[in-house]
């Protein structure tokens, strides 16, 4: 017993006071928990299922797979004519029902060019007897199409009918299977290179915030109480006024016939207009201006709490001004700053709306291809695996950020 | 000028005047010659203006009018890092993310000393300060104490022939702040630098100083030793500001220069010394400090005698408080040491009061209508 004071009967109102006490404050926060279930954990949680969890061929030809399950793909050899003959009559039953092209589009995605392969045998079969496919299917295939024969299509059947894939991590991370199976890479590397473009964009934008928010900060610090009041509303002014607008507005700046291209063409620096909007230029400058809050604020309250007789100490004691600052004054400030860097960084490498608008082709952000995955080309399998790997990286990042500054080291204000 | 005279003038506040907003000023014509080696305290009522003349000492702020000089040279145009003086300050202004070591080797570092060198000094400093042991932690993982001792040592490692002190024991508590007295005063008389004391507890300054500046609303009320000062205060803000004091309100009926007659309100007649004593005729207060004002037996009564009603009395411990109250209301303190002589008087007894006409001082009347104006 860890206190000999307590009777036993002490101890067990004590535990039931403070279970008590715990219910009741979790009896406080159920509503939130409620909402952020509903609309945070179920929605991330079906996302993340979906870009692994993927059943479409399974439902569609399911006797077919069953079959081929005995057969291995490796041997080389086709599947034995009993699964040829089973595929066949669930072709004519998809067939019938309209569902040919789906099968189509999802063996197509394991095999380019297997689309149409389906799509014709599938006319094909929907006109012969069913009992005939039964018994002599294989053949019917192979009349269709030569391409029954090779080993490949199968093994596309097979593989996209495994209910459980990492197809479309791979793709996210642009490799793929290679027909013997290995992993390799793809030919085109389209993801990888936006999640480093997204991640040098983030970079950029935080660099640039620091190198201006820095001195403001400081200045707001350091100002008069009224004087600092004042600049503090135009710090917080973006807050207040629409994300659009703000956005749109840099497209009234940097366009062709824009405010920046006139200013600059009328005081004849240069001679024809600039390429600003729809440049990844164009990107950077926009976001750096709709952060920039997140990189002040923090660091405003964390320079607002130091001391000034630091400064004046090292002063004092000898060190002139700009090494004072640097050695003395910089290194407090680092909550704030660390604070802001991750705010800055971690807002912006998932951002939407500003490069969508402003971006053009070269501005695109990694958010703005899984945008395109879950609206124009509905594959939200993979808009599920990018947004996955996005997660990630983030978490990496924070966990890599704690390594080297410590979380216990942030200041939000 | 002779060595002599340089080394009695070696910081001199010459008119210095401030003003933060060109419109009221904080210290007004403070003039104040310091002797190489001194403790001089500059003490007062927070907001009478001692930190910002440490602070136009210091070189952190510009001085409106008059003239600064250390050791004859004025140092108006010199910029804070070359003035070579050392400054401890209330928060201790440890550098946080730099070790003890670390915040000690700063200003040998700065001055290009060789590793060796400042590795030496660091130790010896740490040595002088008696935190051997502490010089591979951080400031937060110190005592107040402790932070304060690491402060003093490192406004002490590069050798400055002047240390300013800005309330450094006000952060502490009171058995730390005796003890921190005492190591200040070690260090001071160790080392022979000279000492710039601000601070608002009078004990402090009373304990350790040479000499204090007493300072009210930006002007020095009285400059001279402690004893000085609490024996013969120069006005009645002194007289009140050092220690406790007894104030009777009066009117002064003769002055011979030396001793001054007073009628009470009642119309005893009472004498004091004269310290700062207004013309005949005019309303004047008399100070008797609560030790030196007796309750009156049979044995003993000294020259003057007024009669009090006797209010209350406070424990304290080794002394026991009496408080009176006089026919116009004014309150009496006696302070009587606790032993066998303390008397039990009934609440409300009439009792007589006596002091002896040295220890009564003769002071103007303060121009606020409260005479107590600070604790």
């Amino acid at each position: 017993m860890s206190n000999p004071e307590l009777t036993p009967d002490e101890i067990r109102q004590a535990n039931r006071n403070r279970r008590r006490a715990k219910l009741l404050a979790i009896f406080f926060v159920l509503p939130l928990l409620g909402f952020i279930f509903v609309t945070f954990v179920a929605p991330i949680g079906t996302m993340l299922y979906r870009s692994f969890y993927h059943p479409t061929v399974s439902e569609l030809v399911p006797e077919t797979l069953a079959q081929l399950d005995k057969w291995s793909e490796s041997s080389g050899e086709l599947p034995p004519p009993d699964a040829l003959n089973t595929f066949a009559v669930e072709l004519k039953t998809l067939a019938k029902d309209r569902l040919s092209g789906k099968l189509a589009e999802e063996i197509n995605r394991a095999l380019p060019g297997s689309s149409s392969l389906i799509k014709s045998t599938a006319r094909r079969v929907s006109r012969t007897d069913t009992a005939e496919l039964q018994s002599r299917g294989n053949e019917i295939l192979f009349d269709a199409h030569k391409k029954w024969q090779q080993v490949e299509v199968w093994r596309a059947i097979k593989k996209s009918g495994s209910v459980v894939t990492a197809d479309f991590y791979l793709t996210a991370l642009d490799l793929e299977h290679s027909p013997s199976g290995e992993i390799v890479q793809r030919g085109t590397q389209i993801y990888i290179d936006l999640y480093w473009k997204s991640l040098k964009i983030a970079f950029y934008i935080t660099v640039l915030t620091a190198i201006i928010g820095f001195p403001l900060a400081w200045y707001l610090a350091n100002a008069p109480t009224r004087v600092a009041n004042t600049l503090m509303i135009f710090v917080l002014l973006p807050f207040w006024t629409s994300l659009l607008v703000r956005t749109t507005s840099w497209i009234a700046l940097l366009q062709t016939n824009g405010v920046v291209n006139s200013t600059l063409m009328s005081l004849h620096i240069i001679d024809e207009p600039l390429e600003m909007l729809y440049t990844q230029f164009a990107t950077v400058i926009a976001m750096t201006h709709i952060l920039l809050p997140f990189m002040v604020l923090p660091l405003y309250s964390v320079m607002k709490g130091i001391d000034p007789s630091y400064f004046r100490a090292a002063l004092s004691l000898g060190a002139k001004p700009i090494p004072a600052f640097v050695r003395i004054y910089m290194p407090m400030t680092v909550p704030g700053l660390s604070a802001g860097a991750l705010l800055v960084f971690i807002i912006s490498i998932g951002y939407y709306i500003t490069p969508a608008l402003v971006g053009g082709t070269e501005g695109q952000m990694i958010s703005n291809i899984i945008a395109f995955h879950m609206q124009s080309s509905n594959n939200w399998e993979l808009a599920a695996a990018l947004g996955s790997l996005l997660l990630l990286l983030i978490t990496l990042l924070y966990w890599l950020y704690d390594r080297l500054v410590g979380i216990s080291n942030l200041k939000l204000g | 000028m002779s060595t002599h005279d340089i080394d009695d003038q070696y910081v001199r506040f010459i008119n210095v005047k401030k003003s933060y907003d060109q419109q009221s000023l904080v210290v007004k014509d403070f003039s104040l010659d310091i002797r190489k080696g001194e403790f001089v305290t500059l003490l007062g009522p927070s907001g009478s203006g001692k930190t910002t003349c440490l602070m136009m000492l210091a070189g952190f702020e510009d001085v409106t009018s008059g003239t600064i000089q250390i050791n004859g040279k004025s140092v108006q145009d010199v910029a804070p890092y070359h003035r070579n003086i050392g400054m401890v300050f209330q928060h201790y202004a440890l550098f946080p993310h730099m070790t003890i070591a670390e915040n000690l080797a700063y200003p040998l570092k700065v001055r290009k000393l060789p590793a060796s060198e400042v590795k030496q000094k660091v130790k010896d400093a740490l040595a002088l300060v008696e935190l051997d042991a502490f010089g591979g932690r951080y400031p937060g993982q110190l005592s107040g104490g402790q932070k304060q001792r690491v402060a003093l040592a490192r406004s002490l490692i590069f050798e400055p022939s002047i240390v300013l002190m800005d309330e450094p024991l006000g952060a502490l508590d009171k058995n730390l702040r005796e003890h921190m007295q005492y190591e200040i005063k070690r260090l001071h008389e160790q080392l022979g630098f000279t000492a710039i004391y601000v601070t608002h507890d009078q004990t402090e300054a009373l304990t350790m100083s040479d000499r204090i500046a007493v300072f009210n609303d930006g002007v020095v009320q009285q400059c001279a030793s402690p004893s000085a000062l609490y024996e013969t205060p120069a006005n009645s803000f002194v007289a009140d500001f050092i220690g406790e004091n007894n104030h009777i309100n009066g009117k002064v009926e003769s002055n011979n220069g030396e001793i001054a007659e007073i009628s009470l309100s009642r119309g005893d007649r009472v004498r004091a010394l004269d310290i700062n004593c207004p013309p005949v005729g005019e309303p004047c207060v008399l100070a008797v400090r609560p030790e030196n004002l007796f309750i009156a037996t049979a044995g003993r009564e000294y020259d003057n005698v007024i009669s009090a009603e006797f209010i209350t009395r406070l424990y304290v411990g080794d002394s026991i408080r009496y408080f009176f109250k006089m026919s116009d209301g004014a309150e009496l303190m006696v302070k009587v040491l606790n032993d066998q002589d303390a008397p039990i008087i009934e609440p409300g007894a009439p009792t007589r009061l006596t002091w002896a006409t040295e220890r009564g001082l003769a002071l103007d009347k303060p121009a606020g209508k409260n005479p107590v104006k600070a604790a």
